[in-house]
């Protein structure tokens, strides 16, 4: 048996009022990839926060033992000297600054005051070879993609000497060639005897990757499943994490009948609002009916987000071409998205957190924003009647939260997803355009918002749900557009469409040009 | 959920703040603080900063927007002002207006620069700020030796803005002063009452009787008090109405009202306001053609005080009404911050003023302390909230 590296024992951690871990444990053996899964809110990032110092020795209980010894670790620079190196989702690089900077910030190499930028560019080098990284550490980060970035953040890491390593959903933000990547270059330091940890809620990459799995559910540790020959079943990990046989991931929905064409965009062509000569969506030509829920598949950057937002009012990019029909008339929608609320078009970003929602405000606030008019009469807001709608709708989506008071900022992922799509249904469009609206969220949420889903297409809504998991397009389009490089290059029934069929489209297409 | 003790007690800091530094100040000037002249000192004083603050307000929730302008635009249109009542002996009526119709004018270019062009605020600003005092100090020395021009022949302009409702003198109650603000204590509990009454007819969570009741005879109080102070000093300034009037108008807005409540979405998220089919641009707008119109009124308002326009007129206004904005409570990043709350920043640092004043205070000093002030008010803010989180 190999060596045990790490060890937490019986960690427990409390907020005031809130018990975030409760007799924690975990091992981890020297040189594996052990995963950390669990829903959100699980107490994954907590741990890991523990673990590295964030929440320094003395505000929790239980033991940290590290290479045999017990570590009482004050800060992150502590728990780095010991080479635990954790590497955030959200990544903390300078855009402005080079590679090299970034690399070796707070960790700058030279004597005293003066930084010696020989070594470092030198020896960010170094490690960016490690990575499979050819650009020079010169280069600014901005200049390159988020794939190459998540491959930098590695490379930081690298350069603190780490022994253990942490990664809080690496992929989240890359398509599936970049994260296909970097899992396999996890694998190739596991194989010079690296220990990492990774925390991700895409179960693929679980089985594919790791060798251990803990599951985490409400604080405590529920279980660690062997995976050593890589062949977990998705559904036996799910079931740790929700505590219960999720027999049936998406809802199915039954008896809705499809009415007549709503929305038809014919040959719509979008440029790129900073760079003209982009054309960033390209004669694209889609339709959805009443009672439909369409699905775009595409990998990220295929231009379905621009699409989206450009038949929202040309809130995106510069229109060079198209028709846009609602009912079979032709509408031409004026350069606000105001114009297309009122031609009953809703746009639920997939950015919720960015351009969805106002952190700093209520719930009440945001259900009630897009539609705000209604609510009024001579501009005075009748507060009696926001505060009913806000109810509402947090019954009918079964928004956690004690009070419609709540600011939506301490609302969890899940949640904060329930309160975007209740302001767009409190908007009461005909249409919706659907933007991942499951990106982010845990498999319980999930569910919840696919039965959303189709209950607003058997109110006769229709809908457009782009998303990049194929599992879900699958499930629960009637009908798939696949969208690649700027054009839709496909179009399929569901009941036709298979995982390898839409694959070879894209690969098809790819080749084309 | 009901309010814990402390929970009110964190709500209101502000309030209790003034309060001690009020009964501070008295203590130490031996009761000066409290007599009726320095009760109607205070609020003719600062009438211009709770004006103007509310407009600058408004710009600060649009995402921490300031107008640097103001206190320059103060001094250019007093000078347009003066120069045609006093020296031209327009009618002040017209006057006022035309006062008003550059104030516009100037409101729709600037809010067109920010709103439409993109030009940050404060830059936009930081030009009005140089060019309105060159301009307005040009206007006065070109029409008078002093560089300054008086007003105090036209008394019907003094009459509105710097004058006294029902007028009696120092020190003789005046009934008619008391009897306002017994009408006004009656309608704010009768307001109280009915509110409670509502709310709990319709089963939201509402204060408790007990809450309540002491709620409404705290400001009764306080109401009553201003009012007997006032009717010991001679009336009520006319100027009060115009800070209530203003005031009053813009807490309005920004609690009950449609586009109020976009201010503060702009402010929080302006992507996500725009997705939402908030106009974001025309909030701009109207955030800085509005800024204008106050900054109007505080002119009027100024001239009637000083009773003479010059150039120095309006100095560092601008920074008064971000102090009295930041003090209280409103967010420098936008998206938060109330009407109520401004008032007592306004106030606050009134009362220190006028307390330093009046304990001789040396007035460099009086500058540092203003400085400790805002700085210790917002570090305050943060670390409590920081706190309660």
């Amino acid at each position: 048996m190999a060596k045990i590296l790490l060890e937490m024992k019986n960690i427990t951690k409390t907020f005031p009022g809130v018990k975030a871990l409760d007799n924690v444990n975990l091992k981890v053996e020297e040189g594996e990839i052990h995963a950390l899964v669990g829903e959100n809110g699980a107490g994954k990032s907590t741990l890991m926060n523990v673990l590295s110092g964030i929440y320094p020795y003395g505000t929790y209980e239980g033991d940290i033992i590290y290479n045999g010894e017990v570590c009482k670790f004050n800060t992150i620079k502590d728990s780095e000297g010991k080479g635990i190196v954790i590497i955030h989702q959200e990544l903390a690089l300078v855009p402005e600054m080079s590679i090299g900077e970034n690399m070796y910030l707070g960790n700058e190499r030279g004597r005293k005051a003066a930084i010696d930028w020989n070594t470092t560019y030198a020896e960010a080098d170094k490690y960016l070879k490690m990575v499979g990284l050819s650009e020079s550490s010169k280069v600014l980060v901005k200049e390159i993609g988020t794939g190459k970035q998540q491959l930098v953040e590695i490379a930081k890491a690298l350069a603190k000497k780490a022994k253990l390593l942490i990664l809080d959903e690496p992929t989240s933000s890359l398509n599936e060639e970049d994260s296909r990547a970097l899992l396999d270059l996890m694998l190739g330091f596991k194989k010079q005897g690296m220990t990492m940890i990774i925390i991700t809620h895409k179960l693929n990459e679980v089985s594919y990757v790791a060798d251990k799995i803990t599951v985490v559910r409400d604080g405590s540790t529920i279980e660690t499943i062997d995976n050593a020959n890589h062949d977990i079943d998705e559904d036996r990990i799910i079931k740790g994490m929700v505590g219960r046989e999720l027999t049936n991931r998406f809802p199915k929905r039954e008896g809705v009948k499809i009415g007549d064409i709503n929305l038809e965009v014919e040959h719509w062509t979008v440029r790129h609002p900073l760079y003209p000569e982009r054309t960033v969506v390209n004669d694209v030509s889609i339709n959805v009916r009443k009672g439909e829920v369409v699905g775009i598949y595409g990998l990220m950057g295929a231009g379905r987000t621009e699409l989206a937002m450009s038949i929202f009012g040309q809130s995106y990019g510069i229109l060079a071409g198209g028709t846009l029909k609602i009912d079979g008339k032709e509408v031409k929608l004026k350069k606000s998205p105001t114009d297309a609320i009122k031609h009953k078009i809703a746009y639920v970003t997939e950015d919720r957190k960015g351009n969805g929602l106002i952190l700093s405000q209520s719930i009440k606030v945001n259900t009630s924003l897009a539609n705000l008019d209604s609510l009024a009469s001579h501009m005075v807001i009748d507060k009696d009647k926001e505060y009913q709608v806000a109810e509402e709708y947090r019954d009918k989506l079964k928004t956690k939260t004690p009070t419609v008071e709540q600011l939506v900022g301490n609302l969890s992922g899940g949640n904060q997803q329930k309160v975007l799509l209740a302001k767009w249904m409190f908007a009461e469009p005909d249409i919706l355009i659907l933007d991942e609206p499951t990106r982010g969220i845990d498999v319980g949420a999930k569910y919840e918002i696919y039965c959303i889903i189709n209950d607003l297409a058997a109110a006769g809504k229709s809908v457009i749900m782009i998303s990049s998991e194929l599992p879900e397009v699958l499930a629960m389009s009637d009908r798939i557009y696949i969208m690649n490089a700027s054009r839709m290059v496909g179009e399929m029934k569901a009941s036709e469409a298979t995982q390898e069929n839409i694959m070879a489209t894209i690969l098809k297409s790819g080749r084309g040009d | 959920m009901k309010k814990t003790g402390l929970q009110i007690l964190k709500d209101n800091t502000m309030l209790i703040v003034l309060v001690l530094v009020y009964l501070f100040f008295t203590w130490r000037t031996g009761g000066a603080m409290f007599s009726p002249f320095n009760f109607n000192e205070l609020i003719t004083q600062n009438a211009y900063v709770f004006i103007l603050a509310s407009g600058m307000l408004m710009c600060m929730l649009t995402g921490g927007n300031i107008d640097l302008a103001c206190g320059s635009l103060v001094c250019f249109l007093g000078a347009i002002g003066a120069y045609f009542m006093a020296i031209q002996e327009m009618n002040p009526v017209i006057a006022i207006i035309l006062m008003l119709l550059i104030g516009i004018v100037y409101g729709c270019v600037l809010g067109y620069l920010i709103a439409y062009i993109n030009i940050p605020p404060w830059i936009a600003t930081l030009a009005g700020y140089l060019a309105f005092r060159g301009l307005g100090t040009n206007i006065l020395s070109s029409n008078s030796k002093t560089g300054s021009i008086s007003v105090k022949k036209v008394e019907s302009f003094l009459g509105i803005f710097a004058g006294k409702l029902f007028k009696t003198k120092m020190g003789i109650l005046n009934v008619p002063c008391l009897v306002v603000g017994i009408v006004i204590a009656v309608l704010v509990v009768a307001l109280n009452v009915i509110n409670r009454a509502n709310k709990v007819k319709k089963g939201y969570e509402a204060d408790t009787m007990a809450m309540m009741l002491g709620k409404s005879v705290l400001e009764a109080a306080v109401i009553l008090l201003v009012a007997y102070k006032l009717a010991m000093a001679g009336g009520i300034p006319t100027v009060l109405v115009w800070v209530g009037l203003v005031v009053l108008f813009y807490n309005f807005i920004t609690e009950k009202t449609t586009i109020g409540r976009h201010f503060y979405v702009v402010g929080g998220n302006r992507e996500a306001a725009r997705l939402s089919g908030v106009n974001t641009r025309r909030i701009m707008f109207v955030a800085y053609l509005n800024m204008a119109i106050v900054t109007v009124i505080t002119t009027w308002v100024v001239l009637g005080r000083v009773q003479a326009a010059n150039s120095t007129a309006g100095t560092n206004f601008e920074m008064d009404a971000i102090s009295a904005c930041v003090v209280g409570g409103v967010s420098a990043y936008g998206g938060a911050g109330r009407i109520f709350g401004m008032v007592i920043g306004a106030t606050l640092i009134g009362v220190i003023n006028l307390g330093m004043s009046l304990m001789n205070i040396d007035a460099n000093y009086q500058k540092v302390v203003k400085g400790v002030v805002l700085l210790g008010a917002v570090a305050f803010d943060i670390l409590s909230k920081r706190r309660s989180k």
